[in-house]
């Protein structure tokens, strides 16, 4: 019966107190949900338990022994094991290289033992029931899958206490399930785990105990038997929360962008979406939902003139736009919400006033087409952060010295502070503070009664299902099934999301 | 609208990017199916027979190839059309670089065929030629397997040029003083002098390696911008080192030439013998060096590591894998290689040090390893393509073609730039390379 | 010792004064588009400087031949007088006199030129080492001009000027058509184009248009007279005095230079590929054509170097008249932090070195080689403060960081 504690752990980033003197426990044979909301601290803490960050103060023990970690090699010898929320897979090496790594099993001359570990891995995979194919490249094989490498990677190590890091957030709502027959299992093969998440539901499905981790520090405890959303909410924000967007019936219009029969590539040149079909009406939010990587990236990419058609239409607002620019796009008083905010809807080291002006800087007022007025340009941004509630010192700091949330509304400000008849967001909310994700859902409501017409793509099922007035699933590059929202249950899409639908 | 659920799928045979390649090659063909039809072929016809000799008369007995100028050639730009035609059309798929290679090796045959017949002699030696093609290549190589070593585990490599110039300076400034006066015993071509040249050398560029790896590992420099102050700084440090001891010292600037090494029955092989197996100790060492480190890197728990600290640091980090450690072994590692390919320059082939006598060779070497898709035996396959470039066009200013020997001497320059250009497809980088590595 | 020329433009420390801060702070990072303390962003260089040329003393010293046959304290003490009456004829050679200061701003001229070519690169991301080559193409276009045309002066020289942009621009230009259209990268294209350049000059020189009858060694006609930079101080009728109008038309090319970067549409455009191509292409910039015109702006401001080199200075063209200061702009942009005020200052310095290491060389026997390893050095200590940290125990800026982008394209 094996133990691990964390006493008193502290850690201060520059400007931030990351981790406040936070006590924490678990056993063999238990799961302990960890709660928190994005930039809770819940990461920095595993993080220092795996021997990634050291603690400014506190001590780590294990059945009672005080442990120092220079390193992870010090964590993985001292039995724990961690699975990241992005994976640490090297994906052109197949899944037993990468089970191997640092680990290897050698010959004379340093020569990998490439038969023995096939066979280890085969035997582990076995064990636990973790069916993958020793020999496939890990970018090959599906994310649910590449997850199982992970799984099978700590323990290959032999590890006893296994941390779980956002592990359900790129699966989907049956792959879940499959994940927590899979703890399940661990658990009862004497595995001390835990269970890091932001979702409610799952921490109080499979947890025995659950934390709740707030601005760094450890603001109680539930017991899953008892607790309920609500309370376990309350808790993690410091507030009540609002778990539904409050809205009205929406009153659809004529049709701002009809998409017919649209293929477009990847950048392997692959049929990323798979000539799909529909429409989205002035006044009406049509959520897509789906797993990652099944097309929507590039739906968008192409909706919004950042990557080629292959075959079909797009037009918005009667304007055949289907080879449009990005710029013509812009002209076509469309909106644009970017997936990442930091690789493409922001210049890092640009000053707020010049990401405001990222997308119309080459017209009135913010320049004659030649030369810059960054006076116009200054008092337009000024504006936009007071109306929009960027938390800033002002307008002429680097946007990368804002938190993810600010970022996000330096973007939003952007595109919805002109007039627009499209709207096109693609994971508005992605890893931002729950404030901010209340104060992004209710600007697109409002886009939505002054009349555009929005398309929001999320990855996050629960958002798609608080905003959409209608609600398209996307699989393998095709929209496989159509609800209205409200009339459906997150199961329902959820097996859409899976593929069962086709 | 029709349903979402019924709709066809997309099918796409052909990939946009697929097309355009296909077209550019195509053209290509066509291009030259034209300079050979045009210019060849016409002149050929009253030209006679060419002679390709595959041996010398010191070498093993070999027969000649002689053949009818106008006949080759008008045969050779048939075919490229008819390559370009069939490209047009449909594409060769998966085949396209393998046609590719085909039809630039048949221009090249018929483009050399012409210039012999046309030339007074009407007739070469293809011997020597593929064997200065591998003599050529050898700096290429090793500069390109430094590259290797230094971008699979994702630091850029830029500095080559540097080691490589460095390496050829320090090898005849150490080995010249050491051999002066008296008529030693050989080891493997040269005296103990030499080799002990060639290990300053090495030293060298360790040196360099190492000042690369610090600047760029541990002060966090722009990688790409440490390589090319390196080279700046050793252009400078080697000239100005030239001026002040070797121009009134000309025997600090006399070292030991290693001398070929015939291995025993396998350089009696008509052709291939004197091509691949009498060479000194650099092109072997070259050889080997291919070999070795493509066992290491592919076979080995320290390839692996290294492998997967190009690819995915914080994996092999999280794993315990020492990111910088693995990082500073490898680009000395490379140093070292580049150093030893930069005694080549002095050592292997002139025996004294002239400034910037390397001319690019480093930064063609890195554009070989690109071509070479990061993998030791590509690089030195695309070594050998850049050596053979730098063979013909010293064969063609030999057969006196009228074209400008300074076009000629273009080629290697021209065909790196088609490299990068991804003449050939694009490769992909390890994943990581140039990307710092910083530890929270 | 030198001390680096400071352009007025270049602000003093007080960044630190209450109200104004945020202005002030928000003038110089809208001017630079970067965040940086201007105490230490101005402190680095010198410190690098002097770091630099401390070492070079010390090179000299142990580089002396004579102490390696044999040591000796009177050996020794040769070796560092040399290497003293080294650094000053470097500064008499640069400083010392009206001469020495007119050819510092004769060699300045073209370095400031590349210089910019190299800096603006930098600004949109791309890394132009083939200044060099650009340089001799624009010089050669230069050349074609001068031995063809001869019209009045105030005609002649702007056409110059305007010949060299183009041949530069083109050249450049290749090198940014290959990265958009290909993603061949810059870095490879522009040396290989800089060799390729070497050899198509001295095939120019052996043709027929560019050779002088009677001749047979690579050198072309003279320039007309009337396509001659005019001697800015020729009115004192001293043979000496070589500064041109070049200088002039550096100048004027950094204050344009600025003025695009930092109060033009385009120069937005450039600054945004630079730091994020990604957002750019959301933002609707055409990206490519930026790449683009950006190596063709890159490669004709090198193109009026070279032309520098030709009309003000040679007045012919030989192989190799772009003497290494495509390279040198390399060093020089990244010790100018790639802004145009700082190219200029880098300029002079860099010219005060080639002034300065002509008459080291002749009058102590150093080579002038030496100013390589200089500029390689200052560069060394620019680009790692921490270094400058350790050895002067200040405190400095931060690292230069990244300016340029791997292969994966």
């Amino acid at each position: 019966m094996a133990t691990l504690e964390l006493r008193g752990i502290t850690k201060r980033f520059p400007g931030v107190l990351a981790n406040d003197s936070v006590d924490l426990k678990v056993s063999s044979g238990e799961i302990l949900g960890l709660l928190g909301e994005n930039g809770a601290g819940k990461t920095t803490l595993m993080n220092i338990l795996y021997g990634l960050y050291s603690a400014d103060e506190g001590e780590i023990l294990i059945d009672d022994v005080p442990q120092s970690f220079a390193g992870p090699g010090d964590a993985i010898a001292a039995g724990i094991g961690m699975v990241h929320q992005h994976f640490m897979l090297v994906p052109v090496f197949t899944v037993t290289e990468n089970v191997v790594l640092g680990v290897e099993p050698v010959g004379p001359g340093g020569v990998i033992n490439i038969k023995e570990a096939k066979r280890e891995v085969r035997e582990i995979s076995q064990r636990y029931g973790l069916e993958v194919d020793p020999d496939a490249i890990i970018e090959d094989i599906p994310v649910g899958i590449q997850q199982r490498v992970e799984i099978i990677k700590v323990l290959f190590r032999n590890a006893e206490f296994l941390i779980f890091d956002e592990p359900t957030a790129v699966l989907t709502p049956q792959e879940i399930e499959e994940f927590f027959g899979i703890l399940n299992g661990l658990r009862e093969a004497g595995k001390a785990i835990i269970f890091i998440t932001h979702k409610l539901k799952e921490v109080i499905e499979v947890s025995d105990d659950i934390a709740v981790l707030r601005r760094g520090a450890m603001v109680g405890g539930a017991d899953p038997a008892t607790t309920t959303e609500a309370d376990l909410a309350n808790l993690m924000v410091g507030r009540p929360v609002e778990l539904v967007v409050a809205k009205e019936d929406s009153e659809p219009g004529a049709q701002v962008l009809t998409v017919s029969d649209l293929v477009v590539l990847d950048d392997r040149d692959q049929v990323a979406v798979n000539s799909i079909s529909f429409d989205v009406k002035a006044g009406e939010i049509v959520g897509v939902a789906g797993v990652q990587g099944n097309g929507q990236t590039e739906l968008v990419e192409a909706l919004t003139g950042l990557r080629g058609v292959a075959a079909g239409t797009v037009t918005i607002g009667g304007k055949d736009v289907t080879h449009a620019t990005p710029r013509q796009i812009h002209e076509s008083s469309v909106a644009h919400v970017p997936e990442d905010r930091q690789r493409s809807g922001l210049v890092m080291s640009f000053s707020i006033t010049e990401n405001m002006v990222l997308d119309g800087y080459y017209h009135e007022p913010y320049s004659s087409g030649i030369k810059m007025d960054w006076d116009s340009a200054r008092s337009k941004a000024e504006e936009l952060v007071e109306q929009y509630d960027v938390r800033t010192p002002g307008t002429e700091v680097a946007a990368n010295t804002l938190s993810g949330g600010n970022q996000q509304k330096v973007i939003v400000a952007r595109e919805f502070g002109r007039d627009v008849q499209l709207v096109v967001a693609s994971q508005p909310t992605r890893g931002i503070d729950v404030g901010s994700i209340e104060y992004i859902h209710e600007r697109i409501v409002e886009e939505r009664d002054q009349g555009a017409a929005l398309l929001i793509v999320s990855t996050e099922l629960d958002e798609v299902m608080a905003l959409s007035d209608r609600i398209l699933v996307m699989f393998d590059g095709k929209v496989v099934a159509e609800y209205r929202g409200g009339a459906v249950t997150a199961e329902e899409i959820g097996l859409a999301m899976a593929g069962a639908a086709t | 609208m029709t349903a979402a659920a019924t709709t066809p799928d997309a099918v796409i045979v052909r990939t946009p990017a697929e097309i355009k390649r296909s077209r550019y090659l195509g053209i290509t063909y066509l291009f030259l199916a034209v300079v050979v039809l045009w210019f060849f072929a016409r002149w050929s016809v009253d030209l006679g027979n060419f002679t390709f000799k595959l041996a010398r008369p010191t070498d093993p007995s070999a027969p000649d190839l002689t053949l009818s100028a106008g006949r080759v050639t008008l045969i050779v730009g048939v075919i490229l059309a008819a390559m370009g035609g069939v490209q047009l059309a449909r594409g060769f798929g998966k085949m396209n670089n393998l046609v590719l290679a085909i039809g630039l090796f048949l221009f090249i045959f018929a483009f050399l065929g012409w210039a012999t017949a046309q030339s007074s002699i009407g007739a070469f030696s293809m011997v020597g030629m593929m064997k200065t093609t591998i003599v050529r290549s050898v700096p290429i190589t090793l500069g390109a397997l430094a590259g290797v070593m230094s971008e699979r585990v994702a630091v850029i490599n830029i500095a080559i040029e540097g080691q490589l110039l460095g390496g050829a300076f320090v090898a005849v400034v150490v080995a010249s003083p050491l051999t002066g006066g008296e008529d030693p015993t050989l080891i493997l071509g040269s005296p103990i002098g030499g080799w002990i040249g060639v290990g300053a050398a090495v030293f060298a560029g360790m040196l360099l390696a190492w000042v690369l790896a610090v600047l760029s590992i541990r002060y966090v420099v722009d990688q790409i911008i440490v390589g090319v102050v390196i080279t700046i700084f050793v252009t400078g440090m080697t000239s100005f080192l030239a001026l002040r001891w070797l121009a009134d010292n000309p025997e600090l600037n006399k070292g030991p030439i290693f001398k070929s090494i015939g291995i025993p029955l396998l350089s009696d092989i008509p052709f291939l013998g004197p091509v691949l197996f009498d060479h000194n100790i650099f092109v072997f060492g070259s050889f080997i060096l291919v070999a070795f480190l493509t066992f290491l890197l592919f076979r080995t728990r320290w390839g692996l590591r290294a492998r997967a600290v190009g690819e995915h640091p914080k994996a092999a980090d999280t794993l315990g894998v020492n990111v910088y450690r693995t990082r500073y072994l490898n680009v000395i590692i490379g140093g070292a290689v580049a150093g030893f390919g930069g005694a080549f320059f002095t050592l292997g082939s002139v025996g004294r040090f002239d400034e910037n006598m390397t001319n690019g060779r480093g930064f063609i070497g890195l554009a070989a390893m690109i071509f070479g898709r990061w993998h030791p035996v590509g690089a030195m396959a695309a070594g050998l393509v850049f050596g053979f470039a730098d063979a013909m066009s010293q064969t063609l200013g030999i057969l006196q073609t009228g074209i400008p020997s300074e076009f000629l001497g273009m080629v290697p320059f021209i065909a790196t730039i088609l490299v990068v250009a991804g003449l050939v497809g694009k490769a992909r980088p390890p994943a990581a390379d140039g990307q710092p590595y910083i530890k929270q | 010792m030198t001390e680096p020329q400071l352009p007025p433009e270049t602000p003093a420390e007080d960044n630190e004064s209450a109200e104004p801060e945020s202005r002030w702070t928000a003038f110089m990072n809208d001017l630079t588009g970067v965040n940086v303390d201007w105490r230490s962003a101005l402190l680095v260089p010198v410190l690098a400087i002097i770091a630099a040329l401390a070492v070079s003393v010390v090179i000299i010293v142990v580089s002396d031949i004579e102490l390696w046959r044999e040591f000796s304290l009177s050996a020794l003490g040769d070796a560092i007088g040399q290497a003293g009456s080294a650094m000053w004829a470097l500064f008499t050679g640069s400083f010392g006199s009206l001469a020495a200061v007119s050819s510092t701003l004769a060699f300045s001229a073209p370095l400031i030129l590349a210089g910019l070519s190299v800096a603006i690169g930098f600004k949109a991301g791309l890394f132009n080492i083939g200044a060099e080559g650009q340089m001799l193409m624009g010089g050669m276009a230069a050349v074609a001009l001068g031995i063809t045309i001869d019209i009045p002066v105030f005609l002649n020289v702007p056409l110059a000027v305007i010949g060299a942009m183009i041949g530069g621009g083109i050249w450049g230009g290749i090198a940014g058509l290959l990265r958009a259209r290909t993603g061949a990268h810059e870095v490879i294209t522009t040396i290989m184009l800089n060799s390729i350049a070497g050899l198509a000059v001295i095939w120019m020189l052996s043709t027929d248009f560019f050779q002088p009858e009677g001749r047979q060694d690579p050198v072309s006609e003279d320039i007309a007279v009337s396509a001659r930079l005019p001697r800015l101080l020729g009115f004192l009728d001293r043979n000496d005095l070589r500064v041109h109008f070049g200088i002039v038309v550096a100048l004027l090319a950094a204050y344009a230079i600025y003025w695009v970067l930092f109060k033009s549409t385009i120069g937005f455009e450039f600054r945004a590929v630079g730091f994020n191509p990604d957002a750019a292409h959301y933002a609707g910039m055409k990206v490519t054509w930026l790449y683009v015109s950006v190596m063709g702006l890159a490669g004709g401001l090198a193109g009026i170097a070279g032309m520098t080199q030709i009309n003000g200075l040679l007045y012919r063209a030989s192989p190799g008249f772009a003497a290494g200061i495509g390279f040198d702009a390399i060093s020089l942009a990244l010790l100018g932090r790639s802004h145009p005020a700082g190219v200029v200052a880098a300029g002079f310095l860099f010219g005060a070195l080639r002034a300065g290491g002509l008459d080291m060389q002749v009058a102590t026997d150093v080579p002038i080689d030496l100013i390589g390893v200089i500029q390689a050095l200052v560069v060394v200590f620019i680009a790692a403060p921490a270094l400058i940290r350790a050895i002067f125990r200040v405190k400095t800026g931060e690292e230069i960081g990244q300016l340029t982008t791997g292969w994966g394209t």
